[in-house]
């Protein structure tokens, strides 16, 4: 092998990418750390994290720092899992107004629930650095119909996958872990201008799934009736039916999430609300069913009908019935921000720890993913944010964020095109400031 | 302020906009006996609500200029601020508030709000804030769509606003006028306008107009020429309408003109009476619009957006021209790609005027936190901004690009008693605006139900649990 060769690989090697590597296989210790575990741990202060091989060895105030590791003082800041946010579009719109580099809707109803976007992620957009620097780490990327309601016919808008931030290979944590349906207003005007088509449509495609599923070969030979979708979306549909995917539903008026729940009862689907605006009025309903809602925690006007409700105790409402809680923000170039929110949701009467929860543990439990990561404990992957001050203020700021166990660079498009306007009236324009 | 052109025997004309006779709803204004048009058809009918004098100590005080005061004072009589200071004493009889743990600021104003012109709900019926039927409409004033039920204004003001510009939209290369109001509950428009205010006009660079008639009608314009040349013409038809009424004015001329809305406006503009609030988000428009201005003898009193105002902050200090923005948002179309989260803390430390503005009902309730979260990435980016400096991006700034820092602002005696006491620093997230006072009227108070006013729609709107709310 020549030179050339072989410093080719001492690159890849420190760039810890080298095709089948394990990510991160130095050890690391974070020391004096005020670690939020978001586990069974609670807060501990003075903690010790050790991330070995990608994951978290060691948590607590008494956990021993191997041999050669890496120490990273936190100097008493606080440490995080790393931000989830429940529904986003990174990797599959770039700039929103130009088309070509949106991804998350399609026209037609060639394909409904079988709909997917994870061989559409781009792993190398703008918006993953500039917002992994700021301490997002995980992301479910869901389609969605809202971005260009006029192009849908269905309201089954199709599967989403769960990535996480770090990485341009392997960055896929749960492929099509999630079926996305749209009901209430969207719902309604996807599926012929009435919420009742809209049930009826999402009735008559999980009827025909159950009917499938049951008589699969026959169908294969042509011995069963039409069905309303192909057979593709048939299969997707069945998943839900068995419970290997969670059916989420956008319903926003408390009537259009009692629909979701009467349907998902009929079917015997794990159900998940996103939107939920009016879903603290029927709180207790939700927590007995045990449906998580994925919400706003700062949608508070009344901007559309089934928006009248809107509150922003809506979070507080909800979690002190006991019903798990998720956020989004849904502007994903801007889901550093999702912190913010839940400032806001604390500053309106959620508990804390609900509000660090529902950006890291809820999301990976309601999507399935917490056996890796939502928590800092041992065994998980190591997602985490040193913080500069309380993770939810304003003012604080990420100043490390580790995922899967390295450290991500922290520079962004955003950093460099600052770096170089920083300073204006140099001798030569600003386009040779690299 | 006003450009070195201002003819002086046009002023007439405009003059009431910038002055108190806003308030009087004058005929014409009289010129021997050759009459200009009524410059003030709609004038304001705002009355402060009722108000007692009080004095608060012991806050953490924001002046709006750049200043603080530590356990400062600040004493309210008549709805007008009297004094300020580190330890002011009460006159006989006037209430003390203890505001201990508590800081006090200038209410915020916005510079760039829809509420109202696109009121909540956002029905069809509710869309008027962008009269996309023509790339110049400047004879369409927001305040004829504003909605004053729109229930955003009471949300804003729970986020410490007490006045703001609305904007009409930016579909047209000039959308029209805008009107600055006070955020009071009123039945109808006229009773939010801030007396004395001057009106702006509306005008947009970039991707909007582009869309909406090159993309959308097949019209012009289609290209970022195409709206420079939209401009050009509609400012030198304005030029020659204007020199038609000055001429008839002057006596050199007995044909009276006839009137057009379009070029009154624009003639406003070009009086120095009405200012320019131009939507713009790319550097190399900026200094496009900024030529524009000079060749008609105008001036950009602020760009709106604004989201490469970084790249030129140094053009922008040297025209004196504010930049109105966000502190964050990117990325949602191509000229908004190259957002920077340091974007206005670059533009103040340049010696621009910068402005913390929303375009969102949402960002109205949180525009003391878009704030914050510019100071922490200024600070961090090594340009330190301090937190009492900050808030004149908040208050001070917008009163200027208005034309209302005579009334409103900064903490001064004299000025209009709209302020915020805030139960914490203003910049943390858990902080709430807990009592919220316009010309020294408690119009809202976090703590009580009945000074917390609501817009008629939500009232009886929805039931729960077995109680219409």
């Amino acid at each position: 092998m020549s030179r050339i060769n072989m410093g080719a690989v001492a690159i890849f090697l420190l760039a810890g990418s080298l095709p089948g590597a394990a990510a991160g296989a130095e050890t690391t210790a974070i020391t004096g750390a005020k670690v939020y575990t978001m586990g069974p741990q609670g807060v501990i202060e003075d903690a010790t994290i050790v991330i070995e091989n990608g994951r978290i060895s060691q948590v607590g105030a008494n956990a021993q720092v191997p041999a050669g590791a890496e120490i990273i003082d936190a100097g008493g800041r606080p440490v995080t899992p790393g931000i989830f946010d429940a529904n986003s579009y990174f990797g599959v719109a770039e700039v929103s107004l130009v088309e070509e580099t949106v991804d998350l809707f399609q026209s037609g109803d060639r394909y409904t629930a079988s709909f997917e976007l994870s061989e559409a992620i781009n792993p190398r957009s703008t918006l993953i650095p500039i917002n992994r620097i700021e301490g997002v780490t995980r992301a479910m990327v869901a389609p969605d119909a809202n971005f260009m309601p006029e192009l849908y016919t269905t309201p089954i808008t199709g599967l989403g996958t769960v990535i996480q931030l770090g990485s341009t290979s392997d960055y896929v944590v749960a492929k099509n872990a999630a079926l996305f349906v749209k009901m209430g207003e969207t719902g309604a005007a996807l599926s012929g201008g009435s919420r009742g088509n809209n049930v009826l449509r999402l009735r008559e495609a999980f009827n025909d799934a159950r009917d499938y599923a049951a008589n699969r070969n026959d169908y294969d030979q042509g011995e069963r009736r039409e069905y309303s979708v192909s057979k593709l979306d048939l299969e997707a549909l069945v998943s839900v039916l068995n419970g290997r995917r969670p059916l989420v539903a956008e319903a926003n008026r408390a009537s259009d999430i009692e629909a979701a729940m009467r349907l998902a009862e009929e079917f015997g689907i794990r159900l998940i609300i996103i939107g939920g605006a009016e879903a603290w009025i029927v709180a207790e309903q939700l927590a007995d069913a045990r449906v998580p809602v994925i919400l706003n925690p700062l949608q508070n006007l009344p901007t559309a009908f089934e928006l009248i409700g809107s509150t922003l105790e809506n979070a507080a409402l909800l979690h002190s019935a006991g019903v798990e809680i998720a956020f989004s923000t849904g502007g994903s170039h801007n889901a550093r921000n999702l912190k913010q929110a839940a400032g806001v949701a604390v500053a309106n009467g959620l508990p804390h720890d609900a509000a660090l929860a529902a950006m890291t543990l809820s999301p990976a439990r309601i999507y399935g993913v917490d056996s890796n990561y939502g928590s800092l404990e041992a065994g998980k992957e190591a997602d985490l944010v040193i913080w500069s001050g309380d993770p939810l203020e304003v003012t604080s700021f990420a100043d490390a964020v580790y995922i899967r166990g390295k450290a991500v660079p922290m520079e962004s498009r955003s950093t460099l095109l600052f770096k170089r306007y920083r300073d204006l009236g140099g001798d030569w324009p600003p386009a040779y400031i690299k | 302020m006003f450009p070195e052109s201002t003819r002086l025997a046009l002023t007439l004309i405009f003059a009431c906009v910038l002055t108190a006779c806003g308030e009087s709803p004058s005929g014409n204004a009289d010129n021997g006996d050759r009459a200009a048009p009524n410059p003030n058809p709609f004038p304001s009918t705002y009355q402060p609500l009722p108000s007692e004098d009080f004095l608060i100590r012991n806050a953490t005080v924001l002046i709006g200029d750049g200043n603080r005061i530590e356990e400062g004072s600040v004493l309210v009589r008549d709805g007008k601020i009297a004094e300020v200071g580190a330890n002011v004493e009460a006159p006989d009889g006037v209430e003390v508030i203890d505001a201990a743990g508590r800081w006090v600021t200038p209410g915020i104003i916005d510079v760039h709000s829809h509420l109202g012109v696109y009121a909540s709900p956002a029905v069809a019926a509710h869309s008027d804030g962008n009269e996309l039927t023509s790339p110049v409409t400047a004879e369409v004033w927001a305040e004829h769509s504003v909605n004053p039920q729109d229930p955003g204004f009471a949300a804003a003001m729970a986020g410490g606003v007490t006045a703001m510009q609305i904007l009409p939209g930016s579909g047209n290369l000039i959308g029209g006028r805008s009107v600055t109001l006070k955020n009071v509950p009123a039945r109808t428009t006229q009773g939010m306008k801030f007396p004395g205010a001057p009106y702006g006009l509306k005008m947009a660079c970039g991707e909007n107009p582009k869309r909406v008639y090159g993309t959308g009608k097949g019209q012009a314009p289609s290209t970022a020429m195409g709206n420079v040349a939209g401009y050009r013409e509609a400012w030198i038809k304005a030029e020659e309408y204007n020199q038609d009424w000055q001429d008839y004015l002057d006596g050199d001329s007995d044909d009276r003109p006839n009137r057009d809305l379009e070029l009154e406006t624009l003639s406003g503009v070009l009086n120095g009476e009405i200012l320019v609030h131009n939507h713009c988000y790319r550097a190399d428009e900026m200094a496009v619009m900024l030529d524009i201005a000079k060749e008609f003898g105008y001036r950009v009193t602020s760009f709106h957006h604004a989201v490469e105002a970084y790249k030129v902050a140094d053009l922008l200090a040297e025209n004196g021209t504010c930049a109105s923005m966000w502190a964050d948002w990117w990325g949602f179309k191509m000229e908004a790609f190259d957002g920077v989260r340091e974007n206005i803390a670059l533009v103040d430390q340049a010696g621009a005027c910068a402005i913390v503005h929303s375009d969102s009902a949402q960002g109205i309730q949180r525009l003391n936190q878009e704030a914050a979260k510019v100071i922490a990435a200024a600070n961090r980016g090594g340009i330190p901004v301090s937190e009492e400096s900050a808030w004149r991006w908040l208050s001070a700034n917008p009163a200027k690009a208005l034309g209302i820092a005579d009334q409103t602002g900064t903490l001064e005696a004299g000025k209009n008693a709209d302020l915020v006491i805030w139960d914490g620093n203003p910049f943390s997230v858990y902080t709430h605006a807990e009592e919220v006072f316009v010309d020294g009227a408690l119009v809202y108070d976090r703590n009580d139900e009945s000074r917390q006013p609501t817009a008629d729609f939500m009232l009886g709107i929805i039931e729960v649990d077995g109680e219409i709310k």
